[in-house]
């Protein structure tokens, strides 16, 4: 997103310092080009990444989450495996073990697809009611298989609701009765059959509550129409008749939540918010009574809310912090029960027994909560009350759900699930945390790394415990390599590999395999997971990023790299910078926050001023290696982080070469800026900067619409400039970190494939240069759309989309090369120095480039692309896509190479240039995911490690994947079952074998002489 | 029939523009390239379909002919700014709009040039592109002067729509001033065109700027506007393969030999080192004179001298 025009230079800085050098390069190119022949020799022509069954779980790591609860469903009544049913605002379903909390099965629905309600029917099926009350599915409860689904239809969007009638039973079949979209059915739970709809919008009335009415088939559907008339409807749930409707009018009119009291009182809020009203509808007769908040509490000022809850005879109202626990006695009679601060959680009520309903309650009490379970008519009796110690970087309760069962001694126990601020769900039971689950990762942000701490204490005897433990492994592993190893020796062999304490150290390694995943999630916690192994090694619920008074809806925008120490990497700790923003308009005030990645704490946090819409991390840094940040914000005015005077002489010596460029994407206008001088307002601020448009691109809105765009990654490394192709040529890259790639559609084919025809249909590509605006590169697809992913490396982007034309995806590569160098290709010129290569690079010079593209068909829809990156930048490259089966394809970068001919020659073959062919293979072998799935893949990130052959692959979505790639395999490393046991023992047989010819040799030799 | 040595004209344009860098290699992408001050290009012979009447052209932006809607020429203002000040009036374009037709010769001339497949009806263009520039005048060379001392930016803009400008929003190009004077002030505009509307601007100098820029003030005051119309060119389509590829399998079969390698290229390796060894002998050789020269001027002191020696006995070694 930096743009420096004159770093250009410093890419190719060690490529041309000195003339003799480049003749080394000369050579270089010819020697990788033998070297490539050998390696085409060794490789027998397929380089395919795959591994064998028991390497799975050696350099990989699978995880698997869910979400962050919305409803619970417990399913503990027959004997078996106890299961709870869960629904998450992720959108998924699981039923999980209620033992140990591990996954039986789980679904994942579409994004749009937000779960409303989840129920159990006829004891084997979980109902689902999904997108605003329009889709019914049945599930089956052991498997998760599912065994219908219905569509409702209706014609406004309301309130929905699920509920699954109880006490009904006609031939055993239990009517399921649905509410929303305005109108309310019944559905047979059998097969999903829609028994019955009544639609209540077409009398526009608003369902706001179905009833259900004991020991008969009737239920009462409540709602308004307009703000003040109460309509009731009984309704026979079998056939859907209409038995009774009444109305009545409320002169004081209508709003928020209705909460159920008993079958046959409801309470409501009046318009002002300041009436609680008691609507009785006994025998067809309609009841209004009013009670004045004020008279049951004193401080009633703010806004009052009624909650949603099940409490038999009681509700929840909310008045600013406070929860009012309200008791309904009598006809209408209201009574205060309970004050809670805002941090206590009410569950719903369960019945324990045939005229007993309990209740849960907790409560926050300093580093414990509290959990008080009570009988719902007598608010003293406390059939549970526990006190448990919770971790505070867990933050408060956010829901409980409760189960009952029966103790060895016959009494009721209670177990509870808890849901806290941070997403994760605890099981509760006897006063312990019987297991956790840290469901925050279902929902990350963004991902950095960082370096583990260098191991100041270095031994090398930690790892394996003593020598004759070291060779009993190698001997282990000799009998492997050479199948001597019987069934047992083979399974001791991979529990050592597996458990190899080595991946697993909390130092850094040789290799840079070891590394902190730094992830910020949704929930605005931040956890640290080791590379090795997965497991979270320090989380911390960043309190900027927590709901408070100040900031009522907290986001977290990204993670950067704020402080990597190299020179004092034995007692400075790397840090971590977190941008989040308060509030989702785009002139919320920003909030940063800075963690140290060793101990997981906090260091500094600001609330700023200002806005941000744009973070850029700029290439300097300053004495204590802390980066230099700007923060654009929504005035684009730019702000300097960290706030120094060292950094801002460091910023004011580059002022000048700074160039960025912003996206409108909905306005489809892309603008490249420049800072002009510092903010002149009421408060002087040497840290604010105003900047200045310096160049604009208008796509005309009636033909293009911005889809995607795709840069460089800053910390891409590119190890050669040139390309030696067959015919002994030289091709220069035009490599320039300042090259933005513009994927543009028809207005209507931007909104899904269907959309348009091919005739009206088109995809733009561009490629520009965002210091000057100018574009290199324009290409039109006619008859193509989006979804457009792209990934652009080195000189070469390559996107992803669909051809209306063809009925296919198809992936389109376009390589841009420089020829303005072009002519250095002769030795002499460079052995004389009548070269260009030394000159620094102008972005304001007129470019000289060519491209050459070329598409191929590709079978699957693609959810994320990415690249693999390497330390250096000599191994090749790797395309990881994102399949729409959630899993991870590598595909080499040769498949989509613009100079793949039909019939490739000789010395083209030898340069390893494959056949063309009109589809991009895939090749099972080569899903770097084996048989996993990323359950709602929705990001590929790659790191390099120290060692050039590999490169680090982080998956995330729902589930988080990690694991090692060797995209052109590990040509500097032996791998890790390399036998050392079998070269030591060679080495000493040949040695013995040295000592005994030498000894026989000596002997025949003197029996010579005495012959 | 007519259209192949019009077509053949047009190659060997190809094929010149390739051996002549300067102005040639415009034409390629070029939809039409005028340099004020020179001899109008050889266009207009190339195209039949000039229209007869070409009408002087007035101050307001547009004027269309009433006689052909077919093709009509419009106006429109390019704006300058110097640094942060205001954008002024800097110098008109003018161009000609077209409405292609289906089944035209013009319409497949264009396909020919910029391989648009599917045209509608409707579709207006921009051709013969050309611009009038104002000179500098006494305030402008200043503050253009303050720009070149400062390396600061100069902006120009253009309308988005130049049937109805500004259209949408202006677009915006900008340039570091030093980046302009050579001779004159040379500058370099390719615009790159939607239909009738102008999606980008490219501005900038025409050749080099290199970096650090130099402060030079040109020697003549008047721009030298080299102007270029861009169109998208059309993606290459993904290749299908059908019964021909079984025709291609059988040139396949007769196996071409590898084309005959330079001496250089086969021999690299065993001339590189013959080189060094002969470089090696003529440095020694070099040496040995000025050995005799330090040994008879020795006694300035013990560690040149040591030195001299080492490097003696080392090259005695070797050899």
């Amino acid at each position: 997103m930096i743009l420096i025009e004159t770093k250009g230079r410093s890419v190719s800085s060690h490529w041309h310092k000195q003339r003799g050098r480049v003749i080394c390069h000369i050579q270089l190119f010819m020697a990788t080009r033998v070297f490539l022949l050998i390696l085409l020799l060794l490789s027998s022509a397929t380089s395919i990444f795959s591994l064998y069954e028991d390497q799975v779980g050696l350099m990989d790591w699978h995880q698997q989450y869910i979400g962050k609860v919305k409803h619970a469903v417990f399913h503990t009544q027959k004997t078996g495996r106890k299961r709870v049913l869960v629904s998450t605002e992720e959108n998924v379903i699981a039923s999980l073990d209620l033992r140990h909390g591990e996954i039986f099965w789980r679904h994942v629905l579409g994004t749009n697809d937000a779960i409303d309600g989840i129920d159990i029917a006829l004891g084997k099926y979980v109902i689902t009611l999904s997108s605003d009350g329009s889709i019914l599915r049945a599930w089956n409860l052991p498997d998760g298989q599912m065994v219908w689904e219905s569509f409702l239809r209706g014609p406004k969007h309301s309130k929905s609701s699920l509920m699954v009638l109880k006490t009904l039973k006609v031939d055993k079949d239990r009517v399921i009765i649905v509410s929303g979209k305005g109108c309310v059915h019944g559905v047979s739970s059998i097969d999903g059959e829609v028994l019955w709809t009544k639609d209540l919008a077409a009398e526009s009335v608003e369902v706001q509550q179905v009833i259900p009415l004991h020991d008969s088939d009737k239920i009462y559907a409540v709602g308004f129409s307009g703000l003040t008339q109460f309509h009731a409807y009984e309704i026979n749930a079998m056939n859907g008749e209409l038995l009774k409707h009444e109305t009545a009018d409320f002169s004081g009119g209508f709003v928020g939540e209705l909460a159920l009291v008993s079958s046959e009182t409801l309470v409501a809020l009046d318009t002002t918010r300041s009436i609680l009203v008691t609507v009785s509808f006994r025998n067809g007769k309609i009841n209004f009574h009013q009670t004045y908040i004020s008279s049951l509490v004193k401080d009633s000022t703010g806004i009052a809310m009624i909650l949603p809850s099940t409490l038999t005879g009681m509700f929840t109202l909310k008045i600013n912090t406070l929860k009012l626990i309200i008791r309904v006695t009598g006809e209408d009679q209201l009574e205060l029960v309970e004050k809670f601060d805002h941090a206590t959680v009410v569950s719903d009520v369960l019945s324990i027994s045939e005229d007993k309903e309990a209740f849960a309650v907790v409560q926050h009490g300093g580093i414990k909560i509290h959990l008080q379970v009570k009988l719902s008519d007598d608010w003293n009796s406390d059939l549970v009350k526990e006190s448990i110690e919770m971790d505070q970087q867990r933050g408060l309760v956010h829901k409980v759900f409760i189960n009952n069962y029966i103790r060895t001694d016959r009494s009721h126990g209670f177990r509870a699930l808890i849901v806290m601020e941070d997403h994760s769900l605890l099981l509760l039971q006897q006063g312990k945390i019987v297991w956790n689950r840290e469901d925050a990762l279902a929902s990350i942000i963004d991902v950095t790394t960082s370096e583990l701490p260098v191991d100041k204490a270095v031994s090398v005897a930690k790892g394996e415990h003593n020598l004759i433990d070291w060779l009993k492994g190698h001997i282990l592993k000799l009998k492997g390599t050479l199948m001597l190893a019987s069934p047992e020796d083979v399974v001791a062999i991979q529990a050592i590999r597996l458990k190899s304490s080595e991946k697993s150290k909390l130092t850094r390694d040789h290799n840079g395999f070891r590394k902190l995943l730094i992830v910020l999630t949704k929930a605005g916690k931040i956890f640290a997971l080791h590379s090795g192994d997965g497991r979270v090694v320090w989380s911390l619920l960043l309190p900027s990023l927590r709901k408070s008074k100040v900031c009522d809806c907290p986001t977290g925008l990204n993670l950067y790299q704020w402080q990597v120490p190299h020179h004092h990497a034995m007692d400075q700790n790397p840090s971590v910078l977190v941008v989040g923003k308060c509030g989702y308009s785009s002139n919320a005030p920003a909030v940063l926050s800075f963690v140290d990645t060793y101990t997981g704490k906090e260091l500094n946090s600001l609330d700023l001023g200002h806005s941000v819409a744009q973070i850029i991390p700029l290439p300097f840094t300053d004495s204590t290696e802390q980066r230099l940040h700007l923060l654009v914000d929504a005035d684009r005015r730019v702000h300097l982080y960290p706030r120094t005077p060292e950094a801002r002489t460091i910023f004011q010596q580059e002022f000048s070469n700074i160039y960025w460029y912003s996206v409108e994407a909905d306005n489809s206008i892309i603008k490249g800026h420049v800072i002009k001088r510092t903010c002149i307002g009421e408060v002087a601020d040497d840290f604010c900067f105003e900047s200045g448009d310096l160049w604009s691109i208008v796509f005309p809105l009636e033909s293009e619409k911005i889809i995607a765009t795709g840069s460089r990654k800053s910390n891409e490394v590119v190890h050669t400039q040139a390309k030696v192709t067959s015919d002994q040529d030289v091709m220069y890259k035009y490599i320039s970190k300042n090259l933005l790639f513009v994927a543009t559609v028809s207005p209507k084919a931007s909104v899904g494939i269907g959309s348009a025809d091919p005739e009206e249909a088109s995809l733009f590509a561009y490629l520009i240069d965002t210091v000057t605006g100018r574009i290199l590169h324009r290409m039109t697809h006619h008859g193509a759309q989006g979804p457009v992913h792209a990934v652009f490396s080195e000189n070469w982007v390559v996107y992803h989309y669909f051809n209306l034309r063809a009925h296919r995806f198809e992936m389109s590569v376009i390589e841009i090369y420089d020829q303005s160098r072009a002519e250095n290709k002769d030795v002499w010129k460079l052995v004389v120095g009548k070269h260009n290569l030394t000159a620094p690079v102008s972005s304001y010079s007129r470019p000289e480039v060519v491209t050459k593209s070329q598409s191929y068909f590709f079978t699957h829809s693609v959810k994320a692309m990415a690249v693999t990156l390497t330390a250096k930048g000599i191994t090749s490259k790797q395309l990881l896509i994102g399949t729409i089966g959630d899993q991870v394809l590598a595909l080499d970068k040769r498949f989509v190479d613009p100079r793949r001919t039909v019939n490739p020659s000789q010395a083209e073959k030898e340069e390893g240039i494959i056949p063309l062919t009109d589809f991009l293979p895939i090749i099972p072998q080569s899903y770097v995911t084996h048989a996993l799935k990323v359950e709602g893949l929705r990001s590929i990130v790659t790191v390099p490690a120290k060692l050039e052959s590999t490169t680090l692959v982080f998956a995330y979505g729902m589930d988080l994947f990690f694991t090692q790639l060797a995209p052109s395999r590990t040509y500097d490393s032996l791998t890790e079952d390399f036998s050392y046991a079998l070269l030591l023992i060679t080495i000493i047989a040949l040695v013995a074998a040295i000592f005994v010819t030498w000894i026989l040799s000596e002997r025949k030799e003197l029996q010579d002489k005495w012959r | 029939m007519k259209k192949l040595p019009l077509f053949a004209f047009f190659f060997t344009l190809l094929f010149l523009s390739s051996s002549a860098f300067d102005s040639d290699e415009l034409l390629l992408d070029d939809e039409e390239f005028g340099i004020e001050g020179r001899a109008q290009p050889a266009q207009p012979q190339v195209k039949p379909h000039e229209p007869a009447t070409t009408r002087s052209t007035t101050t307001t932006t547009r004027k269309r002919l009433s006689d052909s809607d077919s093709d009509s020429k419009i106006q429109f203002s390019l704006e300058h700014a110097f640094g942060d000040s205001d954008f002024t009036p800097a110098g008109t374009f003018s161009a000609r709009l077209k409405t292609a037709s289906h089944g035209g010769q013009m319409k497949q001339l264009e396909s020919y040039y910029y391989n648009t497949g599917s045209l509608n009806e409707e579709t207006l263009k921009l051709t013969k592109l050309r611009i009038s520039r104002n000179q500098f005048l006494g305030v402008e060379k200043e503050k253009f002067e303050k720009l070149l001392q400062d390396d600061d930016f100069y902006r120009i803009r253009l309308p988005s729509n130049p049937l109805s400008p500004p259209g949408r929003d202006y677009i915006i190009s900008s340039v570091k001033a030093r980046c302009l004077p050579q001779e004159g002030l040379d500058e370099h505009f390719v615009i790159h065109m939607e239909g009738a509307n102008i999606l980008a601007v490219n501005y900038g100098a025409f050749g080099a700027c290199s970096y650090p820029r130099q402060l030079k003030l040109p020697a003549k005051w008047s721009f030298n506007s080299h102007t270029v119309l861009k169109n998208p060119e059309q993606a290459q389509r993904a290749p299908i393969f059908a019964e021909d590829i079984l025709g291609g399998e059988n040139v396949e079969g007769e196996v071409l030999p590898p084309p005959e390698r330079s001496f250089w290229a086969k021999y690299w390796m065993y001339l590189i080192p013959l080189g060094l060894i002969v470089m090696n002998a003529i440095t020694q050789a070099m040496n040995l004179p000025e050995e005799q020269a330090a040994g008879q001027s020795g006694g300035q002191g013990q560690q040149p001298a040591a030195a001299i020696q080492r490097g003696a006995s080392s090259a005695v070694r070797r050899r």
